[in-house]
Formats: C-alpha cells, structure tokens, sequence
C-alpha cells in the first residue's frame, strides 16, 4: 500500500510544518478530521471486496495509529515549544536584590551578656535584675564596705541631688552589680527560712553600673555581670572551676590561660583577680586583668542572711565591655556608647 | 608604692631574676604594675677625672681635655659643655661605647682629635637635664663602670598595692613578704637606741588620744641644715619616686620608705612649750606646707605648741612651723595616728599626702621609737647635731587592739577545697610572722602590730591561700544537684524581645542613663527630672525618665555621619521620683523598650517604591512586638509627639506606652529634617505572652462577605470596630479593616471603610438566609450608631 505510505510521510513532513497548534490541528484534520483523507479511506472501505477489506482496514488502521502518535509526539512538542518561550520571556534577572526589610542588629555587648547567661544557665545559674539607683546600704554597707573604709575611695560614686538640693546620701548610682547579691541572697533565704538546709543559690546578675570616669578606658557607664554560688560545700577550688571554665567557653578556646592571683575586695575573702592570656592573636601571651572574685565574705553572708559556718559561696564580677572588646578586637570603648550605625551594624 | 631593686635586695635577695621576683609578688597579691630600669641600656661608660681643661684652638665654645680613666696614659677628649672643669669627676663614654642614639668613634673635632666622649644626664638617658656634664662624687673611683657606680642595672618597681596591704608601703614591709614567700632572709637594717647627748626635751600631750594614741618626740641640737643627702640615699628616695629636697627632708622620707613610718621635723626654734595633739578649736586655722589654709574639721586632730597649730596631724606639717636652710635645731615626730582618726581627712581636702596615705591605710603602732631612732641615727652620721631623749606619750587604752584569731584547719581546708594539715599550716604563718598557739589542729593567731587585715578566720585562710599559692589551687568542676532550669511559656526573656525586635530592622543602641535636662523637658516634660550631684559633665546632669532622647540624640549622631536612614532601639531604665515605688524607697525605675525609625521606611531599592517612615509603619511594628495580642491604640497627646499622630498603646484596658510622630517643634529644634517615628513601652508588658488557646477548627466552608461603609470622615475606625465585633454573633469568626477610600463617588466629608466578615460555624454548614442576616444586623447597627450606609 503505497498510497497509505505517501500518505504518512505527507503527514509527517504537514505537522513538522505546523509550527503553532491551530497549524497542527489544521493538518490535523487532513488526515483524521471528518473529510481527512484517512477517514475517507475508511469510508471507502465498504466499497472493497470482503476478502480485501480485512487485510486494507488493519493497513489503513495501522497508518491512522502511525499518524495518531505522529501528531501526540507534534503536540508534545509544540506544547514544550511553547512552554520554553513562556519560560524565557518570564526569565529573571536573579542577581537583582531581594526585597523587603532586611535584619537589625543586637547591641555587641547584648550578644555577649546572652553568650554569658546561656553559658551559666547550661550550670544551672538563674539571671536576676536589680535597680539602677540603689540604696548605700545594698552598695557599700551590707557588701561589708562601711563608711570611710578605704574601699570606698577605689569607686568614684555618683550620687543624687535630694528634693531639697543637697545631696541625698542614702541612695547612689549603683557602682557594681554586687547588690543585687544582697538581694538575691535575702530573697532566697527569705524564700527558703522554713527549711533546715537550703538550696543552693546560683545566679547571675547582668546590668549598668556607675563610676565618675571617663577615658577612652573608662566610661561613666559600663556594664558588669555579677556571679554568686552559695552551698553548703562550695569552696574556692569550685571558683577556679566555674570561671576558667567559663572563661575558655565564652573564648572558645581550650587553651586560653587562666590565673588567679590575690587582691581584695572587701566583700570576699580570699579575694583574687583573675588574668587570662591568649595563645594566639594580637595579644598573644599577655596577661589582662578581666575580672575579680572571691569567696564571699562571711559579713556578706549575714547581710544575705546566710550563716557562714554553714554555708559558704563564691562571687565574681567580670566586665562584658572588655569581654566583648577582646571578643572581637574592638579597640575602643566608646565605641559601645556612641550609637553609631555603621559600628553596630556589624552585629547582625 | 615605686621602689628600687636594689635596695629591695639590700633587705631580702632570693636567687631569683628580676622578672622572677616579679611574678612572685604578683602572685601574692602585691601586684607589679611596672618595672623598668633605672638607666638607658649603654655599656662602656667609666668614671673619669678631668685633669686639665684648655681652650680649642679653634672653636670659641669647645675645650680640650686631658681625661684620666684609669689607665696609664690620659685620654684628649674635645668637650662643649660649660661646666667642664679641672678636677671634676664625670661620666665618659670611651671609644666604642653605644649610648641612646650614639655611638662614640675615635674622631677629629674641628682638627684636634677626641678619644671619647664627656657624658650629661640625658645623654646616658638618666633624666633630661642637658645642662651640662653629669657631676660624680668626688670619692667616685677613677674608672669604674658608671653603670656599677650609679647602680644603673638596678630596676623602678612599682606596685599597684590594695589598700589592706599598707605593711607592704615600706621596703621593709615588701622584705618581709618576699621573705616568707621564697624562706630568703630578711636582712633588716640594724636600729641601735642613740644615746641622748643633751638633756633638752619637750613635753608631749595627748589630749586628743582616740586621734593620736602614741607619740614620739625628740629634739636634736645644732643640726647642719645645709648637709648634702648622700648619694646613696638620694638615689633611693628618687627611686621611689620622691623629689630629693634637703637632706633633713630626706631623711624623713627614706625612713617612711625603709620602714613606712612617716616622720615629721619640726624647726625647734619655732615652737614654744609643750607639744599637744587635740582636736581643733572653733574656727582655728592653719596654712598648711601645701600653702593651702584649712579649717580642720572638728574631728580633724592637730599637732599644736601652747600657743598654737602646727601641723594637721598625719596628714601634712604647717608652714611657720617646718625646717628650713637655716634650721639649727629640730624637733622629730614619729608618731601613731589610728586609720579612723585619718581616713578622708585628706581627700576632703582635695589632696593626698605620702603620710596620709599611710596613716589611713594602718601604720605599724609598735614601729615609733625604733623609727625615730634610726631617723636619728641617719641624721647624726650626716649632719651633725647633739640629740636629746625619745619622749614617747603612749595611750595604751587607745592602742589598736589585736584580738587573737581562731584558726581551724578544716575550715581552710573547705572553703579553699584542698587538703592541708595542720603542720603545714603552722609552718606557713610562723613563715608570714604571726604568732600563734596551736590547739591541736586549730590554732590562736595574734596579728602583729603591722597587719591591720587579720580580724577573722577567712582572712588567716587567705594567707594560707596566698602562701599556698593561688595556681596550686586545683581548679574543679563543681558538684552539685541537679534539676532542671523552669521553661515557661508565658513569659520571654528581653534577649528574646531584643531579637525580634533586631528581626524588624532595628538595630539595638546603648545610651547613657544620663541626659541632658533639656532632653527631659521636651521629651517628657520633666520639670522635676531626678539630679545627680555629681555629673561628669553637665550635658549628663539627669537621670532620664524616657528612652526617647537617647534615641533622638543617637539620630543626631547619626545623621552628622551622613546616615540618612536610621532605626535603632534601647532596652533600658528610666528613673522618676515616686514615693510609693520600690524596691529602692522613692524612686520608680521601670525598664523600657524605645525605638525610633526616621527615614525611608525600606531602605533604597529597586523594587519598592520610596516612602517615608510613617506612623502606621510602626504602628504595624509595635503591633507585631505584642502579636498575636490584640493592641488597642488611643489617641493621645504626649509632649514629645504630634498631637494629631500620637496614640497611648494601650493592652488589656491599661495603657503600655505610646507611638507617634516626633513633634514637629523638636524636629525643628534639633534640626531633624523629617519627622521620626518613636514608640516607648513597658519592658513588663512585652515580656508576657499568653499561652496559646484551642479553638475548633471548622470543617464546613466559611461565608465571606464584604461590607463598604460609607461614614463620616472624622470617623475613627476602633468604637465602629469594636461595635461590630461586639454585635457580631458567635458565627462571625473574624471582622477585618480591608479599605479605607476616600474621593471620587463620595462626598467631601465622607470616607468608605470596607471590612471583610468571615462567617462559619463548626457544627453545619451555613444557610443563606443566616448569613443575610448577620449582615443586615451589623448594618444596622452601623447607620444606627455611627450614621454610616452602604457604599452604593
């Protein structure tokens, strides 16, 4: 049947011509619509003799299936053509910037005071807050700093003007973080007084503290972390424990040097300074001073009502400015206080 | 406290290197602040003797020397300097010496040769003085090296001393220390009693004796007040940092420095009658050596005559009554002042003094006749003089007392966490000096009369710590209970708040607590802002009772920096007088959240049309900050805000801050350009967030409908709102805002709102005529009460 073969390569080469849909449905009907020359085929084969029919209708069938699939693969592929073109009008320029707002950024002291109470939260230390103006007795006295003791002239206290314009000498800008250790104390003994033992207190206490000072070391206003650990069998081996510890997790660095040595605050005895030295960087090998400490003083356990033959405890206060200013080799600390943009951006 | 070395070594020398006995100074509490050495680093400098001085044949200034260095021949060295004369020792750089910046070659000098240099001061780096060649003693050995004869190996210690060490403001003090530290021997000078030649003497009186509890005096005839200081005592005192000035000046201060008891000499001639110490008579006053005239207080004890003041007692001598060049006979001071009767004398003057300093701190009271014997000792050696008897006036009662102290080794032994028995202990004290009675593993520890820091058992314990050493403490990782941290789900942390915040695009900002009182007055219309006393500058004088100038003020930074942009916030305290706040009596203190947005309110791009910050941008902010909360805003005045952009936030029916445009005065003022957009509120309210709350979730569709309203155009959208959810039945899950119009197809003083009512029930699917009826009740409500109608 040459005919049935002219007419697929005519069907072929009609719907490789259609180049749009309507083309090929077009051509399309040609060969299989109601006047296509297919169907006229069948049409025609009533007129053929019995013994022909059978054997030129599966001929006739088999061209009509060969066109069939000629036309599905056509239509897939004008489909597909079409879907390319959609898609390269569409195309983007993806390197173009994203929209909408971008990311803020926290405080780079902020991100070390979370680092800081992540850090003791892991050990079970809770965080307290105390106020800002706090009274003499929490800053000084119950912190085992009478009147006219030396230690006192080791702050430069800031203090109010009372109503009447004289200074007010009950109450000051708190000058470190230690009172909120009177207050956490009294409060946990407050808490517990029914009890023959009590808990252990660990806690943490972030905040603004005060000094008149104001260098490119120094800034009136600074930030300091107080840490307090009462028990009945915390001993100042645990001190150096927690703090180096501490410290090598808040460096990330294993083999960050730690050191103690004596010195004194009249609210521990022993006292000690803590030093560390990197073993790497700008300031490789070079001992800084970063924080104090010590066990809390026995005055200091009866002002937070603890008895100190039963309990004893450890306190340390170290400065998230300069933790944070070794942290990220930021040379300035006043840089903290300025409020520049193009400064704190950095810390998103 | 700055020291010398070398005279620190003359007491106690343990085979240690400098920067060893440094470290273990440090380690013991008595921090080395500094160290560096006492001359430059040269080497090849002799001592020398000028033998001849003659003019260069051709240069006016320069002179030819013939210069003996100890060896056989003299050397010709050409010299400028005007006080180069025959007979005079100096200092000589030899040929191949290296001094700072030089090096001395064999060299002609306008045609004449020079086998050498004549050296000044501040050519061998020991001061500036360029005045002229270095003088030496006239006893200084012909060519010895200057670096022996001057002790230039030697170091300046200086020791950054806490203030319970003042046994360690004496060399002799830091002797001790070092001694127990390394077991060297303390090799104290030897103080014999000086015989009393004459018999003159004068009376002491205590009147005052809680000021003064023991006072030694003594009277010293026909002193030579012209006597030069020996070299090596100058060079000690200089050392330690104070000024040589004259040798009777001198001599009182090496002894302050040897033994750290501070003197004081009076000019005998001026004083008449008996020596009192009391306290001041009314409105008596005295110019002091300082040429500064006080009225001491009345708790401030004075050294008097029977006719009047003389000294402010330990804090600094009267002018009238001081020697001078012309001084022949002295009367000596050596007295015990109590820390009490001294703390803030000085300071409350505005000045500091080395006796002072010492006083307050705690001098030893046992230390008096022995220092004004070796005073005494120096004096006589030096400068003559027929000394009368020590007069010593004693108040024993008035002594401070020095309770002996328990110490249990077990005690020492918990609170450091380390083993120790009591042998090593006992070693350790008896080491530092303390005398003790052991009571089997406790032991009674006397203080001595030098340590004013020993009261209670802790202290002893850190003396055991200190000599044990801090670094032979193990560090141990605690042991303790465990249990787990509470999580609820109630309440955030501000690290948390702080976060979404930063997520919003603001960054955080630390400001001073701080501000300035214009700042209170504008931005909070504090008339009564609380007032420091002492401001470190007046700009700083307030304490703030709002965030809001602190961000005002950072945007003025900012914009100076040429950032157009700026949204930042601060977490903090504002502080206001309130008589029924706590927890401190008076003062409310609350912790704020502020932020401030000024600016486009995207930053610059492509794809956003530009548009300013405006106060629905931070409406949608503080909204989010409480979501899912439901906010309610009220219209409000605020004397930082636009009256007509300034809402109080307020949650649950109580207020919890405001929002608002920045008045448009203070952009003025402060010259902001463009209005910013702050909002302040409560850190409390933000904190809490509530727990979540089930609600069914429909599986039947859900009617939505769309309702225009058509009302006036002063019509506030919260009371329609509200009264819509309010008539709203339970069916209605949600009436929303969608649309605000206003223009063409309605009249000038009218405005559309449109909201969208979601109507679903959970238990059936709704029927049409339910549905018809929800909003024809709303409707009707709405003309009813607010005289609105449907948008046509």
């Amino acid at each position: 049947m040459d005919n049935l073969d002219q007419l697929v390569a005519s069907a072929t080469s009609d719907f490789a011509a259609a180049t749009e849909p309507a083309k090929l449905e077009d051509a399309k009907a040609r060969y299989l619509g109601k006047e296509g020359s297919l169907t006229a085929l069948l049409k025609g084969l009533g007129k053929l003799p019995a013994e022909e029919r059978k054997s030129a209708g599966a001929a006739i069938n088999i061209a009509k299936e060969r066109i069939e699939s000629l036309l599905t693969t056509r239509r897939e592929a004008l489909k597909s053509a079409q879907l390319e073109a959609q898609l390269a009008t569409e195309a983007l320029d993806v390197t173009l910037p994203g929209r909408g707002l971008p990311r803020g950024s926290l405080h780079p002291v902020t991100i070390s005071l979370d680092r800081i109470e992540q850090l003791f939260r892991s050990i079970g230390f809770e965080v307290a807050d105390g106020p800002e103006i706090e009274t003499d007795w929490h800053n000084f006295t119950a912190l085992n700093t009478p009147e006219n003791h030396p230690a006192r002239s080791m702050h430069d206290t800031f203090y109010l003007q009372g109503e009447d314009g004289k200074v007010q000498d009950d109450v000051l800008l708190r000058t470190h973080t230690s009172p909120v250790q009177i207050r956490s104390m009294l409060a946990h003994t407050e808490r517990y007084k029914h009890l023959e033992t009590m808990p252990e207190l660990r806690v943490i206490c972030p905040g603004r503290v005060y000094r008149v000072d104001s260098d490119a070391t120094h800034s009136p206003m600074f930030h300091q972390v107080e840490g307090l650990w009462v028990g009945e069998s915390v001993s100042f081996a645990d001190l150096k424990g927690v703090v180096a510890d501490f410290l090598r997790r808040f460096f990330e660095s294993d083999d960050l040097k730690v050191r103690f040595r004596p010195s004194f605050f009249p609210f521990t005895e022993p006292s000690a300074e803590i030093d560390v030295a990197f073993m790497g960087g700008e300031l490789e090998g070079r001992w800084l001073e970063i924080a104090g400490c010590g066990m809390v003083h026995p005055n200091v356990m009866r002002s937070g009502g603890f008895d100190p033959e039963k309990y004893t405890g450890f306190a340390f206060g170290m400065g998230p400015d300069r933790l944070t200013m070794l942290r990220y080799s930021i040379p300035d600390l006043r840089l903290f206080f300025e409020g520049d943009l193009r400064f704190l951006a950095q810390f998103n | 406290m700055q020291f010398s070395e070398s005279w620190l070594r003359s007491l106690c020398n343990p085979s240690l290197s400098s920067e060893e006995l440094c470290h273990v100074l440090t380690m013991a509490g008595l921090e080395v602040e500094e160290r560096r050495p006492a001359g430059a680093d040269f080497s090849n400098v002799v001592v020398a003797e000028v033998l001849s001085v003659e003019k260069h044949p051709d240069a006016d200034k320069l002179k030819l020397c013939s210069v003996n260095v100890g060896e056989a021949a003299p050397l010709q060295i050409v010299c400028g300097a005007p006080n180069v004369a025959a007979g005079m020792k100096v200092p000589c750089a030899r040929v191949g010496a290296r001094l700072p910046g030089i090096e001395i070659k064999k060299a002609k000098v306008r045609g004449i040769e020079s086998s050498g240099m004549l050296c000044s001061a501040r050519e061998l780096g020991l001061s500036d003085d360029h005045g002229g060649l270095l003088p030496l003693a006239a006893d200084a050995v012909v060519g010895e090296d200057i670096r022996r004869h001057l002790d230039l190996d030697d170091h300046l210690i200086t020791l950054k001393l806490t203030p319970n060490r003042a046994d360690c403001l004496s060399l002799l003090g830091i002797a001790r220390e070092l001694s127990a530290l390394t077991g060297a021997p303390l090799l104290a000078p030897e103080v014999k009693p000086v015989a009393a030649v004459v018999a003159d003497t004068r009376q002491v009186v205590l009147d005052a004796p809680a000021s003064c509890s023991r006072y030694c005096g003594r009277i010293i005839r026909g002193v030579n007040a012209r006597a030069a200081t020996p070299e090596w005592m100058k060079r000690r005192i200089e050392r330690s940092g104070i000024r040589s000035i004259s040798f009777l000046v001198d001599v009182t201060n090496y002894v302050m420095l040897e033994l750290g008891q501070p003197l004081h000499a009076f000019d005998d001639a001026e004083l008449s009658g008996a020596i009192h110490v009391r306290l001041p008579k009314p409105g008596e006053q005295l110019l002091l050596l300082n040429e500064q005239t006080v009225t001491p207080s009345a708790d401030t004890a004075l050294i008097a005559d029977d006719a009047k003041p003389l000294a402010m007692a330990g804090v600094m001598g009267g002018e009238h009554s001081g020697i001078n060049d012309s001084t022949r006979d002295l009367f000596l001071e050596s007295a015990f002042f109590p820390p009490v009767a001294i703390a803030g004398k000085a300071r409350a003057l505005g000045f500091s003094s080395d006796a002072s300093h010492r006083y307050e701190r705690g001098v030893d009271f046992e230390l008096q006749r022995k220092a004004i014997e070796r005073a005494t000792q120096l004096i006589v050696e030096t400068c003559g003089g027929q000394p009368g008897p020590v007069v010593e006036a004693v108040s024993t009662a008035h002594l401070p007392a020095r309770k002996p102290v328990r110490l249990r080794t077990a005690r020492a032994a918990r609170v450091l966490g380390i083993s120790l028995d009591a042998e090593r202990i006992e070693g350790m004290l008896k080491g530092l000096g303390l005398a003790l009675e052991r009571q089997g593993d406790d032991f009674l520890v006397t203080p001595p009369s030098f340590r004013f820091d020993i009261e209670i058992e802790e202290d002893l314990i850190e003396e055991i710590a200190r000599i044990h050493g801090y670094d032979n403490v193990p560090s141990r990782a605690p042991v303790a209970l465990m249990s787990m941290m509470p999580a609820t789900e109630t309440s955030r942390g501000p690290m948390a708040l702080r976060r979404v915040v930063a997520e919003r695009d603001y960054h955080e900002v630390v400001t001073y607590s701080f501000v300035e009182v214009a700042w209170e007055a504008d931005f909070a219309a504090n008339v009564a802002p609380v007032v420091l006393a002492n401001p470190i500058a007046s700009q700083m004088g307030v304490m703030r009772s709002s965030l809001i100038g602190g961000l005002v003020g950072t945007l003025i930074a900012n914009r100076k920096r040429q950032m157009e942009r700026v949204r930042i916030f601060e977490l903090g305290r504002c502080f206001q007088r309130d008589a029924a706040a706590g927890p401190v009596t008076g003062f409310a203190q609350p912790l704020r959240l502020a932020g401030l947005a000024a600016g486009s309110a995207l930053p610059e791009q492509w794809g956003a049309p530009a548009s300013r910050v405006d106060f629905y941008d931070i409406k949608g902010d503080v909204e989010a900050l409480f979501a899912p909360r439901r906010l309610e805003f009220i219209k409000a005045g605020h004397p930082a805000l636009h009256p007509g952009r300034c809402a109080t936030v307020s949650l649950d029916g109580r207020p919890v801050g405001i929002v608002g445009e920045l008045h448009p005065r203070w952009v003025q003022k402060y010259e902001l350009g463009a209005a910013p957009v702050v909002f302040e509120l409560e850190l409390a309210a933000l904190l809490a967030t509530p727990f979540p709350e089930y609600a069914e979730v429909s599986r039947f569709p859900a009617v939505i409908r769309d309702l225009a309203l058509v009302v006036p155009q002063a019509q506030t959208l919260a009371p329609l709102l509200a009264a819509l959810r309010a008539a709203a039945p339970a069916i209605v899950r949600d009436v929303a805002l969608f649309d605000v119009y206003q223009g063409k197809g309605l009249a000038e003083n009218e405005k559309s709102l449109a909201f969208r009512i979601v109507i679903q029930d959970t238990q059936r699917t709704l029927e049409d005529a339910e549905v018809e009826a929800v909003i024809a009740n709303l409707l009707a409500v709405a003309s009813r009460d607010f005289d609105a109608s449907l948008r046509g």
